[in-house]
């Protein structure tokens, strides 16, 4: 075999092992790379209890609701499948809105409501002009009155 | 093995004559204005459509502009990165000066836009998230590969020998190279705070066409300044490195003379 060859295969196998290895690994902490659960995951008794962790899914449609001081703010977040009731007390991100995703942090208490200490506003990859964003809402709502 | 050598010697017009600095030094000087006249004609085009054509977006407002800096810088990043991987390994391999060399002018750059992208995503990530940072994979993964850059060029800096200075930085770009897919899959692998791809090669772009032009005019401006940049660099390395040939005596002395 010409020295190129074996060296070569030298650094290809080096490589190949290295990509197995960080596979592995990344397999191996693949819950603790989650940067927030999902509500059904919460359901399912999955998130840490007693701990501070995140989670993330759309702010339910009016769900959003303001206590009388102003600056508590009782929310659900839901993947479609499970809702989660949040209360929060500060300030919301610009782009925090209903039907939109948003990531909160905080506890779990025992009766199920979720006390959020940080509220995120999760952007999704869609990018378009405000023109074409009326033109779809136009859309779903003369296909609602159809099917009404 | 002597043989194959003098069969390449005998045969120039293979593009493999490149691979001598001597040979590459005036070709990189012959193409490097051309590619930064184009990422200057690109880069001017493109931010024009960015800031004056393309419409503003439906959610994010004006502030959605950052793209058009932090997608091609962000992209150009780990792109650079896997092109520093491919010449050490190709030095490793062939065991040609000039490939290490490639990998040492392309770090600087990849870390200047591997800066831009963390910097013009903190900028962007407070109004529109409500934080300028926060753990997430994608974010992690990114902040990575700005201290891998980082250690290739101290490393490398660090070694007088330039023979274990490239083996030690090739090392470093290969084994660093494992976390430019991890970076790029990091928003389908795992939950983050960060969005999915908005453009990728296996999907209609989800976005307007007008912005998806200015952003990819941006990208090859990137793309083009990269190579001018790494090009200019890479000839005043060769220069450094074969300083005590002649051929660099000649060239200095011709430099001089034209001044």
């Amino acid at each position: 075999m010409k020295p190129r060859s074996k060296r070569l295969l030298l650094v290809g196998g080096a490589v190949a092992l290295l990509v197995g290895a960080v596979a592995l690994v990344l397999t191996a902490f693949q819950q603790n790379l989650v940067f927030f659960h999902t509500p059904t995951e919460v359901a399912e008794g999955k998130a840490p209890a007693g701990r501070t962790f995140r989670v993330g899914g759309m702010v339910e449609q009016g769900s959003v609701k303001r206590d009388a001081d102003g600056l508590t703010v009782q929310f659900a977040i839901t993947d479609t499948a499970k809702v989660i009731p949040v209360s929060y007390r500060g300030t919301l991100p610009d782009l925090f809105q209903e039907g939109k995703g948003a990531v909160v942090q905080g506890t779990l208490e025992p009766d199920g409501l979720f006390r959020a200490s940080e509220v995120l506003a999760k952007h999704d990859e869609n990018y378009m002009p405000i023109e074409a964003q009326y033109a779809v809402d136009q859309a779903q709502k003369a296909a609602q009155t159809v099917q009404h | 093995m002597m043989k194959e050598k003098l069969s390449r010697s005998t045969e120039p017009k293979s593009w493999l004559r490149f691979s001598a600095p001597q040979m590459f030094y005036p070709l990189a000087g012959k193409m490097a204005p051309w590619f930064a006249a184009v990422a200057a004609v690109l880069g001017v085009v493109g931010l024009y459509i960015g800031l004056f054509v393309a419409p503003t977006d439906f959610q994010q407002g004006e502030v959605y502009r950052v793209i058009f800096i932090h997608v091609p810088a962000a992209w150009m990043s780990m792109f650079v990165y896997l092109v520093m991987a491919f010449w050490s390994a190709v030095g490793l391999v062939m065991n040609t000066r000039l490939s290490f060399m490639m990998a040492k002018a392309l770090a600087p750059t990849g870390a200047m836009f591997c800066f831009v992208a963390l910097w013009t995503g903190a900028l962007w990530g407070k109004p529109t998230w409500g934080t300028y940072w926060v753990w997430d994979a994608r974010l992690t993964s990114q902040l990575l590969l700005m201290f891998l850059y980082l250690g290739f060029m101290a490393l490398t800096a660090a070694i007088e020998d330039p023979r274990r200075s490239d083996r030690a930085g090739a090392l470093i770009a290969l084994v660093g190279a494992v976390n430019v897919p991890i970076i790029y899959f990091s928003v389908s692998w795992w939950n983050t705070l960060h969005q999915g791809a908005s453009v990728s090669l296996t999907k209609a772009p989800s976005m307007a066409s007008t912005m998806l032009a200015g952003m990819l005019l941006m990208a090859f401006a990137a793309w083009a300044y990269t190579i001018a940049v790494t090009l200019w660099r890479v000839r005043s390395l060769i220069l450094e490195r074969e300083r005590h040939t002649e051929w660099v005596g000649h060239e200095l002395d011709a430099q001089e003379g034209r001044a």
